[in-house]
């Protein structure tokens, strides 16, 4: 499958970019690394007239250091994140992460903003910065936001931006360095999306503590504040983790029942001890 | 005669490998032709639809085509002798009715992909949806919908065999039943199906060059579809990157760019993409079968009596049929065993799926899946270990040559050997279980009819029967050899071992050899490469074209060295008389370029000569192996981990042992690829579900443990050098080997899983039901 023609940019600043969105009238969409949406593109399920590829804007490939917290720009890959790149914060959380993402191939293009953006409901990304509790940045024609990344992810394949903006920054709070977290991803083999995810985080020091699934079958990244209780004082059997899936999610067949308790269970004992 | 080092036996490094691994080979997707347009198909959204119209652009015009435009295209309609059995050849596009998702609807050209592609999304085909039969079951339910108006119901083919086991049955003490499944999935190869035609003024010929394992078989089909003479095609096949059987059959697509490519007057291209394989080419597996064993109480089987369905698809594909797998399934169901009475009914069925097609092994990874799952089932109703009660099952050395119950000759072997090799080297490397995981280990043996003869399937009735095979060799005037050969290297390393062959009977050095392989234009017929074959078939060809050589350049030589031709041996190169030695290029050299050195009644047909082959009796040799897999089981999450492999085999004297250990490297890993990892699905309209590598599992190197190879060599009294064909058996024992390990692992939850392939959610409703079994059980007893 190949994609249909179409209009190509490269600008190399984000409101030369916001223009080109702006000016496509919905119908332009961003290329950052292209993991997804080329793949997509060639199989003629997502469709774009105009691609703005935001590879030669310098300012999006940025890792700084802004006081209380760290800021990645949009198109830091996975493969610099593997690298350790970011490390030094979130104890070793977010090259853990992105170690595991489909393969190293991928890695080295895939982006942690383009992952956020495309909002796949089985992507890593999404459920370990909603356990993160960071913030995102937007630019767009109408100037620059700030939203809690929760409110980002709307739904399967679903964000908040608007057609002319953009994701630029994920701002990632600093954590204290005794940070306990846990990411267990279940697959049917390396390099496979996972069947289930679960992440939990707890900062001793500053009491802040979450716990997320994600997957296809329950609709993407879902915070599950009945089980936070249970992480800072526990334990969590699994009949409260079936009883915080249904009632968070609804009800779950058996096998995806099975997955995502058992996968939450281990998040939050390895937490916990 | 012969060159140890570089001869029949010989590690050589494959000669092929520096093209393949410089990117330097050349495969249909590297072919420009000047004035090339590609094609693209709209292929039908629907698993069974009325075509009720077409519109197409009107400027589309000698740009779309669809059946319609076909019409004077001839059916090319495989051959069956089973009686009853109920054969449609796919027709190379649906006119009035598409029966599976994919099948191709109309063609359009255009100068790339991309632009053919573009002019797909411009038709506007009226689809009226007909109901579905998407699964076995939905053919075999009395009133559901038929796939064929005129057919009484949806199955195809029915064979059977009883060698009368109603007494076995009757006093049998132990009887175990199982239903074991294999799903469908696809084939896979690296390299998609790929197809570029034009037509050759000067050679009054169409040039088709095809992804293809059978170049002849494919030419004689092209013929009768295009009503051309057999010299008016040459296909050729350049480098092929897998066929895995996908390209041992007639592909709709070689008859629509070869037909399209005449019709037009343009050279026209088509490069199947992963999308179109894993949704028109999700054609293989997919066997139910219900066995039965009875036994005595210390687990030696009596006798089997099952059944065999099979899922064939829509259409029967040219040349084997739909019916291939029931057949040779029921042919080997008894498995390397010892077993006195067998009973089998076989059913195929039509359904709305990509038609049936041979893989790798074709049925015997089902075969061996059955009966293998079967004998652990024994031993556990009899509670012995499962490799010690194949060891009494298992077909004695001393017993070979040994005629099985199905008919087939078990030419030599010794299989309680293979098995306790294996048993010995899992020993060897004992496991300890991981907190929270259990462990198991699983085994299957199997043994396997390679390079098929004419009497081994003449009852099937396939119009292209193998029978003789043929090579030719050419001797240069410099002394170096060209051999050329009509079947079609494509990972076997054919260029290599050929020419090893060569060296074993002339004693050239292999770099004087070189192998032309996959062009009718080149070669003398074959009907291609698969079952395990070439290295049989061919192999021997070779030997006897070199033999003629060799008997050619000892008259030379007798000539010039004064002395009779019996007193002029061959060895190391060299032509030694009684009193003079010469190289082979001289006396190559001179029979060209200086006849006058040669009487004139000497040798004047030539250095360029055909060998033949047929196998002595015509009848096959068998290999066989005996694998084991060692597995870890999240018993939490249903998640299997491979973590040790051991597969044993005998092929016969090895040609070069390397080689043969890179055939059943990559057979195992396919084998688990269908035990653990890849599938097929379809939902009940008929709709593929695993159409991209996101949602088509493959297993790579991170699923694959180190596997641990050893070898027998019992030669077979049958073949030249005692070969045995080597390139589909590992393919055979892991589906079997990798669910007994997960039984085993699974056994202290009373849980027991029958099909593959073993993903988490097949392994964890195993579970589910053991545990539904005991709460049931539970209830009963309060």
């Amino acid at each position: 499958m190949k994609a249909p023609a179409l209009e190509f940019h490269r600008p190399d600043t984000v409101e030369a970019a916001v223009a080109i969105l702006a000016e496509g009238d919905g119908a332009a969409r961003i290329l950052a690394g292209g993991q997804s949406l080329v793949p997509m593109l060639n199989l003629r399920v997502a469709f774009a007239e105009t691609l703005v590829d935001i590879g030669a804007i310098r300012e999006l490939a940025a890792i700084e250091d802004a006081g209380d917290h760290i800021r990645l720009g949009a198109r830091v890959s996975h493969a610099r994140i593997e690298d350790g790149e970011a490390d030094g914060h979130c104890s070793g959380m977010l090259r853990h992460v992105a170690r595991n993402i489909a393969y190293r191939a991928v890695r080295n293009r895939g982006t942690l903003g383009g992952s956020l953006a495309h909002a796949d409901p089985a992507a890593d990304w999404p459920v370990a910065m909603i356990a993160l509790g960071v913030d995102v940045e937007i630019s767009g024609s109408n100037g620059n936001r700030k939203l809690p990344v929760e409110e980002f992810m709307v739904d399967v394949f679903t964000t908040a931006l608007q057609e002319d903006e953009i994701l630029t920054g994920i701002c990632i709070p600093k954590a204290c360095p005794d940070l306990r977290w846990s990411f267990h991803k279940m697959r049917k083999k390396a390099g496979a999306f996972g069947e289930a995810i679960a992440a939990a985080v707890h900062d001793p020091e500053s009491g802040f503590c979450r716990v997320v699934a994600g997957s296809s079958a329950i609709g993407g990244p879902q915070r599950l504040n009945l089980l936070e209780t249970a992480l800072q004082e526990g334990p969590a059997d699994d009949d409260a983790i079936r009883d915080a899936l249904t009632r968070t999610i609804g009800p779950l067949d058996r096998y995806e029942m099975q997955i995502h308790t058992v996968c939450l269970r281990r998040a939050i004992e390895e937490v916990r001890t | 005669m012969t060159r140890k080092d570089t001869g029949v036996g010989a590690s050589l490094l494959r000669r092929e490998d520096a093209r393949f691994l410089e990117g330097r080979g050349r495969f249909i997707g590297d072919i420009e032709i000047p004035g090339m347009l590609d094609v693209a198909f709209l292929r039908s959204p629907l698993a069974h639809a009325r075509i009720a119209s077409i519109d197409t652009p009107e400027d589309a015009d000698g740009r779309v085509f669809t059946a319609a435009d076909l019409s004077d295209v001839k059916l090319v309609p495989p051959a069956s002798k089973v009686p009853g059995h109920r054969i449609v050849a796919p027709p190379p596009m649906a006119s009035n009715r598409a029966r599976y998702v994919g099948e191709i609807v109309a063609a359009c050209i255009a100068p790339t992909r991309a632009e053919a592609e573009d002019l797909v999304e411009t038709l506007a085909p009226d689809f009226e949806m007909l109901p579905v039969i998407a699964s076995m079951d939905d053919a075999l339910s009395e009133d559901g919908p038929r796939l064929y108006d005129d057919w009484d119901s949806n199955v195809s083919m029915e064979t059977g065999f009883d060698s009368g086991i109603d007494e076995i049955i009757a006093n049998a003490p132990v009887k175990v039943t199982r239903v074991l499944d294999m799903a469908r999935q696809a084939m896979v190869p690296l390299e998609g199906k790929g197809v570029l035609a034009y037509w050759s003024e000067r050679d009054d010929q169409l040039v088709v060059y095809s992804s293809t394992q059978s170049p002849h078989q494919i030419r004689t089909a092209l013929c009768e579809a295009l009503g051309l003479q057999q010299r008016q095609i040459r296909v050729i096949a350049p480098d092929v990157g897998g066929g895995f059987g996908y390209k041992a059959i007639l592909h709709p697509e070689e008859v629509i760019v070869a037909a399209l490519a005449l019709k037009t007057g343009q050279p026209l291209r088509w490069l199947e993409d992963r999308f179109e394989h894993l949704t028109a080419g999700a054609n293989a597996r997919e066997h139910r079968y219900e066995m039965n064993a009875y036994a005595d109480d210390r687990g030696r089987v009596l006798a089997i009596d099952a059944k065999l369905t099979t899922d064939g698809g829509a259409y029967s594909v040219w040349p084997h049929t739909n019916g291939f797998d029931a057949i040779q399934a029921s042919g080997i169901l008894t498995g390397p065993y010892d077993i006195g009475g067998y009973r089998v009914k076989t059913q195929t069925v039509v359904t709305n799926k990509p038609p049936l097609s041979p893989y790798r092994a074709v049925a015997r990874p089902g075969a061996c899946f059955a009966i293998e799952c079967t004998m652990d089932a024994v031993a556990r109703a009899v509670g012995r270990d499962p490799a010690e009660v194949r060891l009494d099952n298992l077909v004695k050395p001393e017993a070979m040559p040994y005629k099985a119950i199905t008919g087939k000759e078990y030419d030599s072997g010794d299989y309680p050997a293979c098995l306790r090799r294996a048993m010995e080297m899992v020993a060897e490397a004992p496991k300890t279980p991981a907190p929270g995981r259990l462990l198991g280990t699983g085994y299957a043996i199997y043994t396997e009819h390679t390079a098929v003869s004419t009497s081994t399937i003449s009852h099937i009735g396939i119009p292209m029967m193998p029978g003789f095979e043929q090579a030719a060799a050419l001797m240069q005037p410099d002394g170096s050899l060209e051999l050329r050969v009509g079947v079609q290297s494509h990972g076997q390393g054919m260029e290599t071992t050929m020419a090893q062959i060569a060296s074993q009977v002339l004693g050239m050095e292999p770099d004087r050899v070189v192998l032309r392989h996959g062009d009718t234009g080149l070669s003398p017929f074959s009907t291609g490469t698969y079952a395990s074959r070439a290295i049989v078939m061919t192999g021997g060809a070779v030997a006897a074209a070199c033999d003629k050589i060799s008997v050619k350049l000892r008259e030379i030589a007798a000539h010039l060295m004064q002395c009779e031709p019996s007193a002029v041996r061959l060895e190391d190169g060299l032509l030694k008389g009684p009193s003079a030695t010469m190289t082979i290029a001289d006396a190559a050299e001179t029979w060209h370029f200086r006849p006058y050195e040669l009487p004139d009644d000497v040798l004047r047909d030539g250095l360029e000569v055909t060998g033949g082959y047929r196998p002595d009796g015509d009848k096959g040799p068998f290999a066989y192996a005996a694998h084991a897999a060692t597995v870890s089981v999240d018993p939490e999450l249903g998640t299997v981990e491979l973590i040790d492999y051991v597969a044993v085999d005998d092929c016969g004297t090895r040609v070069n042992p390397m080689i043969v250990d890179g055939q059943v490297l990559g057979g195992v890993v396919q084998g688990i690829g269908t035990g653990l990892f890849e599938e097929s699905p379809f939902d009940d309209q008929g709709q593929p579900l695993a159409t991209t590598f996101a949602d088509y599992s493959l297993p790579t190197a991170a699923e694959t443990p180190m596997i641990r190879l050893d070898h027998s060599e019992t030669q077979s009294p049958y073949t030249r050098f005692g070969v045995k064909g080597v390139g589909e058996g590992g393919a055979i024992a892991p589906p079997a080997a990798v669910i007994n390990a997960i039984n085993d692992a699974l056994r202290p939850l009373g849980a027991e899983l029958c099909a593959v392939p073993a993903t988490p959610k097949r392994v964890l409703g195993a579970i589910f039901d053991a545990q539904d079994r005991a709460k049931a059980d539970l209830e009963t007893a309060k």
